[in-house]
């Protein structure tokens, strides 16, 4: 199986980045939440800690990474528009082509009712997506300037969690839709 | 939103180790919360400028041209200038509040419940059912 240039930076926006972001999320929880006195040792806490400030680090600019190489290198692909007002070269297509991008396809119903994959599905997925680099820098540079001291402040490592989970769901409403807008109109 | 001088007459806060006894061994120096209220404000301000930029976009045609200036060529569209705006709205909050409130203690909680006020309103402003609302 050949992957062509655009097909590859789908994979490397989605299939890698976007799913590395997704699975670092359950490690960082995991390590966040246990971080309580009585749980672990003073060697310990230096352990976690450092951990998380390298796995918070890494999923904040892996959320950079995702959705910079979404919006400026994949998306363009995705919206040009080169079917006209009324999708003509559309007509006929079962998957997006040269002369049907994939939002033309869509929009054009072509192959069933697929307009709302546009309207809805990716109108939301191309904004709530950035909120995740926002939020997993924040909690990243919480956890580097707190470090062991959110150990002794229940409240300030659940605003971390907080913040996180609110990460993981804009990443994961852009990696749904993603998945399922590529599958019906794939950028190749 | 109250804010504490961290001075010498002020010097200790928070006593960290004596409600995690594992981190007193670690001999950690106090820190003033300014700098984490920055952290938790800067993120809740960057994802309200999202939304209420997505909005405004669809509100008017003229804002959507504008926004979409900032792509530089790229095909990217508005989408371009509201992120980058908002990446804008993050960083400058983040390293001003930073340098403002880096000595003072300023209320975590209240900080946090702003910054998510601003998220939440902001992620209202990206659902598309509420945004197309307002097409012009």
């Amino acid at each position: 199986m050949e992957l062509s240039s655009r097909e590859s930076w789908a994979v490397i926006h989605g299939l890698v980045l976007g799913a590395l972001f997704l699975l670092a999320f359950g490690g960082a929880l995991a390590g966040l939440w246990s971080l309580r006195p009585g749980l672990v040792t003073t060697r310990g806490v230096q352990e976690r800690v450092t951990r998380l400030k390298v796995g918070l680090g890494a999923m904040a600019a892996i959320a950079w990474a995702t959705v910079i190489t979404g919006s400026w290198i994949v998306y363009p692909w995705y919206r040009v528009k080169l079917a006209g007002a009324k999708f003509d070269t559309c007509q006929g297509l079962e998957l997006p082509s040269s002369v049907c991008s994939p939002r033309d396809f869509l929009l054009s119903n072509v192959s069933g009712e697929t307009e709302r994959w546009h309207e809805f599905g990716m109108e939301w997925k191309e904004h709530v997506a950035w909120g995740a680099p926002f939020l997993a820098t924040s909690a990243f540079l919480l956890m580097l300037y707190y470090g062991p001291r959110v150990m002794a402040r229940p409240w300030l490592r659940t605003a971390i969690i907080v913040m996180l989970v609110g990460a993981f769901a804009a990443a994961a409403v852009g990696g749904v839709f993603g998945a399922f807008i590529n599958k019906v109109a794939p950028i190749s | 939103m109250s804010t504490e001088g961290n001075t010498p007459m002020n010097p200790q806060t928070h006593d960290d180790a004596g409600i995690s006894p594992e981190i007193a061994a670690l001999h950690l120096e106090d820190r003033p919360d300014g700098p984490g209220a920055a952290m938790m404000i800067s993120a809740g301000l960057a994802i309200f400028a999202l939304g209420f930029l997505t909005v405004l976009a669809e509100a008017s045609k003229g804002a959507n041209t504008w926004l979409g200036t900032w792509q530089w060529g790229q095909g990217v569209g508005a989408l371009a200038g509201k992120t980058t705006i908002a990446s804008l709205v993050y960083f400058g909050s983040l390293a001003l509040l930073w340098v403002i409130w880096r000595n003072k203690e300023v209320n975590l909680k209240t900080a946090f419940y702003v910054g998510l006020g601003l998220g939440i309103l902001g992620a209202v402003g990206t659902y598309p059912t509420f945004f197309q609302m307002f097409a012009a």
